[in-house]
């Protein structure tokens, strides 16, 4: 399969999108052709709005267009959607509950080159604790389109989480996209490996590593970190030991959701593979997920560690 | 354009019992913000019970003209305005602030019909107020939006984004007005950091800009309307104000900011609102 980015299938998407659902208009901060809402642009001139580099006006300008029937899709990148503009999005988006939806790029350290000041690894956290908030973070670019035309179904507040570099696609035509319900992609006993984003192909490169060494590893895709899936949490559980992989810091995301699930519900050993409260840096997006930690071989690793240690 | 008697007439009783209502409301929360609240109200008392086509039966009425209370804190003034213009009873204007109420400490469009925008995080209502003009230039309707800024909120960086933004897409279709009232919580707006030249500022972002006494409804009116006539950029009115207008001992004092009257004191500025 080749390998395309999110933020490529989310450009694509939207403007199939806008197609259809002529309330659409989609909002940038001067970022169009980075988060490729350029596409949408290009076919829909009349409904896209340049806000220039002001990402509070952007998320604001969003908020007053939903309150009139609009459906605005705000892109811009992940730190500045939601750490520059994150009052903005708390009290004029997501306190009146206004249909806008934040479809931010450049998520994660697999920015690359440009370094710490543009790779967001506090993004899930920050929208996660947000109410009427719903976070979708797609692994790849089947899973981002449907990801895109659900979220413009969903009512209400949106956060989709995008990435700039190319990953390999993982799903075929007839994938099944629920919000809000994980996918178990591979049936396990010995371990489970919930992961997100661009980490789900990491955890199925992982579980093939494990298998080769005897270790039977369950596999869960969690697209949608809010509402999260209770339910495949706790059947993932049943494994007796977890392991969350994450890009992004393990502060707030997908690891601390699901210890929050498990430590109520039925707690097992958890391990979480994600950024270990730092910022990051500049370098190769595989070099950096070498150099933190997120690399299929670490979370083997930490799969085989939980192992040992079950009770 | 000729205002007449009788409207005037009109709007001044109601400014009245809209203070009247700022004054109780607040002394019955124990908080809230008289001063500026009072400053602003005739602002909206010429909007809502002249200018502004709205339908208190049908608030979400989609063609109707917008308002956007952006310093959130006069909320009172707002509450006391739709109150009298039949959006929700007056028996409510004493829930303010209180548990369960529609009247939240600042406006939210979910609880109070009437309320445009949720507002109270200040600096971000001319950006709300921008989309609503987009979306209604986007539609080919004829409704306006108006939005209310404090002077001292003008000092948010996100103000100026907004007026950038809103020349740019030439919203003639927008008028913000400013209560100038001068004074912000740790006092004068020119102690405290000055927006001033405040007519000067817009004027360089690419707006119309037009004085006003904002206590003179003839004032007021003729502003709106010669808002309405200018085509291809946004308005903005700056109105000159005084906090606490109406009730003599909270005249110009910057500690009736964000304090409530105590029964005494409400009693006193009744009495002062009689006339």
């Amino acid at each position: 399969m080749p390998k395309i980015a999110t933020r490529d299938a989310y450009g694509e998407a939207l403007a199939e999108l806008g197609e259809e659902i002529k309330e659409i208009v989609v909002l940038d901060a001067d970022l169009s052709k980075s988060t490729k809402t350029n596409v949408f642009a290009k076919k829909f001139p009349e409904r896209f709005f340049n806000m220039g580099i002001a990402e509070q006006n952007l998320m604001g300008t969003a908020a007053g267009l939903a309150t009139c029937g609009k459906i605005p899709f705000a892109s811009t990148f992940a730190i500045f959607a939601t750490g520059r503009a994150f009052e903005q999005v708390r009290n004029s988006i997501c306190y009146p509950n206004l249909n806008v939806k934040i479809a931010a790029t450049h998520a994660g350290i697999t920015v690359g080159e440009d370094g710490a000041t543009h790779q967001s690894i506090e993004d899930i956290a920050l929208m996660r604790v947000l109410p009427n908030m719903t976070v979708i973070s797609p692994a790849d670019a089947t899973e981002t389109k449907m990801a895109v035309r659900a979220a413009a179904q969903i009512k209400g507040p949106v956060y989709l989480r995008l990435g700039r570099h190319p990953v390999e696609t993982i799903f075929g035509e007839g994938y099944e996209f629920k919000p809000g319900k994980g996918v178990i992609l591979r049936e396990g006993r010995d371990v489970a490996i919930i992961a997100t984003g661009v980490m789900v192909a990491e955890a199925l490169k992982a579980a093939e590593i494990l298998e080769k060494e005897g270790i039977n590893a369950m596999v869960v895709n969690i697209h949608t970190i809010k509402p999260i899936d209770e339910e495949v949490i706790l059947k993932a559980a049943e494994c007796g030991a977890i392991v969350t992989a994450e890009e992004h810091s393990i502060i707030g995301g997908l690891g601390s959701a699901v210890a929050e699930v498990l430590s109520e519900k039925k707690p097992v050993p958890i391990k979480r593979i994600g950024i270990r409260d730092v910022f990051g840096m500049s370098g190769k997006p595989e070099e950096l997920m070498k150099a933190y930690g997120l690399a299929a071989e670490d979370i083997a690793e930490a799969a085989r560690t939980l192992i040992i240690s079950k009770p | 354009m000729q205002v007449s008697k009788e409207k005037l007439e009109e709007l001044t009783k109601a400014a009245r019992k809209v203070r009247r209502s700022i004054i109780e409301m607040t002394a019955e929360a124990g908080s809230g913000h008289p001063g500026g609240s009072l400053s602003c109200a005739d602002i909206l008392v010429a909007l809502y019970f002249h200018e502004m086509k709205v339908d208190p039966q049908n608030p979400d009425w989609p063609d109707r003209d917008r308002f956007v209370l952006s310093k959130g804190h006069a909320a009172p003034a707002l509450y006391a305005v739709l109150a009298e213009r039949g959006y929700f009873p007056k028996e409510e204007l004493k829930t303010l602030r209180k548990i369960n109420s529609i009247l939240q400490g600042h406006p939210d469009m979910k609880k109070t019909p009437g309320v445009d925008m949720t507002t109270g995080s200040l600096g971000q209502g001319l950006s709300a107020a921008n989309g609503m003009a987009l979306a209604g230039k986007l539609d080919g309707k004829s409704y306006r939006v108006y939005v209310l800024l404090g002077d001292g909120e003008l000092e948010e960086g996100q103000v100026w984004e907004a007026a950038m933004a809103a020349a740019h897409y030439k919203l003639d279709n927008l008028t913000a007005f400013v209560d100038h009232n001068g004074l912000q919580i740790d006092g004068p707006i020119a102690q405290v950091m000055s927006p001033e030249i405040i007519q000067e500022k817009f004027r360089a972002f690419g707006w119309h800009v037009i004085d006003v006494d904002g206590h003179d409804f003839e004032d007021i009116l003729r502003a709106i309307e010669e808002a309405k006539s200018i085509k291809e950029k946004p308005t903005v009115i700056v109105a000159k104000t005084v906090k606490g207008k109406g009730v003599p001992f909270m005249e110009n004092q910057v500690d009736w900011h964000g304090k409530a009257p105590s029964k005494e004191q409400a009693e006193e500025a009744l009495k002062a609102l009689e006339r």
